[in-house]
């Protein structure tokens, strides 16, 4: 997909006023939390997996490259072959060669974001193989040509009449007057269309939740199946994975897998929790009968270390999109990047560069609900500070913010000033505000209260409250 | 094998390199190497939800009572020789043909299924399929989830490619947490891949999607109907 960061602000804009969205997002918005915290109230150790989460995913970079390695030997040891990419043209060439050598004309895809990242369709598609994406809300996001808004309800944003108005075009086969009744009408066309692809395609390219290094095993997680359609049924099976996916053993990873779906969907399992390890043995009825695993960096390699390490850990849950307040109001396309919400604002300028991804870390109320549901415990908002100083430093803040955090600099160096000019400012605006308690429109804050109010103030300051009550009164 | 010649060794060389550029040392030394290759055979477990910690009988209560959750159907029957009644019964209950494809598994190759006119094939599922019938090497309590492992006898397509799937599982094979379960499928394997089967899938309930405006629907593109038949003589029937 083309990453569209920069334009973060107009396509806030634009999200703003898409009513369709607007529909959408309101129809998530409880949910997301209700459906974690549902989950989350069910298993009293769920606060201490957290810390092992952490834990494992912390002890697996701070040996990223011993794991790296012996699951790159366990996977060859059982027939597979591994691809080392360091950057997403590597991967795209290693991919297209693998489909090539496999005589692919179609390749079926289970979900995966780092095959967004990597911009993969495109590029098959331009070299003679067609990719078919075969999870539900991928698939009708390529009949769109539209990018994924969530990364996991990829197509969250989009409505029941949406959904019946693609198929109509896409599906050109079928009677052009069928009625769809009801929602499970549109998820039955869908199956039945893709079942056709799953057994035709020649090569299945799934993504990996976790690597095993202890036994060289792949591991997705999904609801509807697709996953495991997808690498069980064409003959040649491609794992693209990111290199920090490795854990070392079963065991961390069924811990990690107990965190995942509770953070994700407010599951307590996902539907399927599959692992994969090597091409099919002499002996199995069914499977691939050859097993590539493509290990992408694209950057990681240069987190490790840093202090943008701790984003590392991300097992790509969700759970941060789903409880931000920027996220949800905007939506995922606006961010302009596969990865949205917190995780893709410290994740984009990571990977794509800060001069691509600068106004992300930006789009948060630092809140801090994120980190309080991360289930492995990264400190987002402080990860995004990190990413705002750099941009001041070097120049890429937009001239009203860098002008503003000017005037603020002045005051804040100048304690009484400041004051004096928080008091009145305070005094006044309460008074003006004191009916209702917020404000629909402000002057000089035209673009803040055009989408939402500003809260009134109480008529006195933090500092004029503390000294009131150290004084006793 | 590995990736093609000279340039994946470079890619992986500067992979590694950069990695260990960040952690501040070259590869690790061979004390330390050691000591990790320690944790993987010794796969210590993490926290078990107490949940898990039953009798046999909370065992199979748990298991019935996730799986129903997870939109399953249990029937509970306390020997094989009722197995090919209870399929019989299911089956003709959803109004389907009386034909299925079964595991090739010496526990289900076993029984007289003509006994009650069941056309049965064995072997590895047809997209023409309805009805799939496998053998559950395990069942965990903590979730209602089967561990379904690939081999000779019982092969992955079973799972994904009929509507309707049935899994007969011993009671015996019933565990807690999903840790008593793999430590069940690795004392089944062998080196050099610690007992993993080239597929082992972990089901629970059947296929699904939500994402058409969020509204949970089942059958996405594995088996609308996820039917689990429990043998042994302990405690009551299941239903659900």
């Amino acid at each position: 997909m083309q990453n569209t960061s920069p334009a973060f602000s107009e396509n806030v804009a634009t999200a703003l006023h898409d009513p369709g969205l607007q529909r959408a997002l309101g129809r998530a918005k409880k949910p997301f939390a209700q459906v974690r915290a549902n989950a989350v109230a069910k298993l009293p150790e769920f606060e201490a997996l957290r810390d092992t989460a952490k834990a494992i995913k912390d002890h697996s970079l701070a040996h990223l490259d011993f794991y790296l390695e012996h699951y790159a030997a366990m996977v060859e040891a059982q027939g597979g072959v591994v691809h080392w990419a360091r950057t997403a043209a590597d991967a795209r060439a290693q991919i297209l060669a693998i489909c090539q050598a496999a005589g692919a004309k179609t390749v079926t895809k289970g979900k995966s974001m780092i095959s967004e990242e990597i911009a993969l369709n495109d590029y098959l598609a331009e070299n003679g193989v067609a990719p078919i994406e075969t999870d539900l809300g991928e698939y009708i996001l390529q009949l769109r040509d539209e990018a994924p808004s969530h990364i996991i309800g990829p197509a969250f944003h989009l409505n029941r009449e949406d959904w019946e108005a693609s198929f109509r075009k896409a599906h050109t086969h079928l009677d052009p007057d069928r009625v769809f009744a009801e929602k499970r009408d549109i998820q039955a066309e869908a199956r039945a269309v893709l079942r056709e692809k799953f057994l035709a395609a020649d090569v299945g390219i799934t993504g990996a939740n976790f690597l095993i290094a202890e036994t060289g095993s792949s591991v997705i997680v999904t609801n509807e199946g697709n996953g495991d359609l997808t690498q069980t049924m064409p003959r040649v099976h491609i794992v693209l994975a990111s290199i920090e996916k490795i854990v070392p053993t079963i065991e961390d990873t069924l811990s990690l897998l107990r965190v995942l779906a509770r953070s994700a969907t407010g599951q307590e399992f996902s539907v399927y929790t599959t692992f994969s390890t090597g091409p099919a043995r002499a002996t199995d009825l069914d499977g691939p009968s050859e097993y590539h695993v493509v290990l992408l960096d694209n950057g990681r390699s240069n987190m490790i270390g840093g202090e943008f390490q701790d984003m590392l850990r991300c097992i790509r849950c969700s759970a941060c999109m789903n409880h931000c307040p920027v996220y949800l109001s905007v939506g995922g396309h606006a961010y302009g990047s596969m990865y949205s919400g917190p995780m893709g604002s410290v994740l984009t300028p990571a990977i794509f560069g800060l001069d691509q991804g600068h106004l992300l870390p930006n789009a948060s109320t630092f809140c801090g609900k994120c980190e309080t549901v991360c289930p492995v415990k990264i400190p987002l908002t402080g990860l995004m500070r990190h990413w705002r100083e750099r941009e001041f430093e070097r120049h890429l803040t937009p001239a009203p913010m860098r002008y503003g955090l000017g005037v603020w600099a002045f005051m804040a160096r100048r304690p009484a000033l400041y004051r004096m000019a928080t008091r009145l400012s305070a005094w006044g605006l309460g008074i003006l505000g004191r009916k209702s308690g917020r404000f629909r429109w402000l002057p000089l804050a035209g673009a803040w209260t055009r989408d939402r109010d500003m809260p009134a103030p109480e008529g006195e300051t933090f500092f004029a409250r503390l000294a009131r009550q150290e004084r006793g009164a | 094998m590995s990736g093609a010649g000279a340039g994946q060794a470079h890619q992986r060389a500067a992979i590694l390199s950069a990695i260990r550029h960040g952690l501040r040392r070259g590869a690790l030394p061979e004390d330390q190497a050691a000591m990790l290759r320690g944790r993987m055979i010794a796969h210590p477990r993490h926290i078990i939800p107490a949940r898990t910690a039953l009798d046999h009988a909370g065992l199979i209560a748990l298991f019935t009572a996730n799986a129903i959750r997870e939109f399953c159907t249990v029937a509970q029957i306390p020997t094989r020789a009722e197995l090919p009644r209870a399929i019989a019964d299911y089956v003709r209950a959803q109004n389907l043909p009386m034909r299925a494809v079964a595991a090739p598994h010496p526990a289900l190759q076993a029984i007289d299924w003509a006994q009650e006119m069941i056309e049965m094939r064995f072997g590895r599922a047809e997209p023409s399929d309805l009805v799939s019938i496998q053998e559950g090497f395990a069942g965990i309590a903590e979730t209602g989830t089967l561990l379904l492992p690939s081999d000779a006898t019982t092969p992955t397509t079973l799972n994904l490619l009929p509507d309707t799937a049935i899994v007969a599982l011993d009671t015996a094979r019933l565990f807690g947490p999903y840790e008593d379960a793999f430590d069940a499928l690795r004392a089944a394997g062998a080196p050099p891949c610690h007992g993993m089967p080239r597929n082992v899938m972990l089901v629970t309930g059947p296929s699904r999607s939500a994402d058409i405006e969020r509204t949970l629907e089942l059958g996405a593109h594995g088996p609308r109907r996820l039917h689990i038949v429990l043998i042994g003589d302990d405690a009551t029937a299941a239903t659900g």
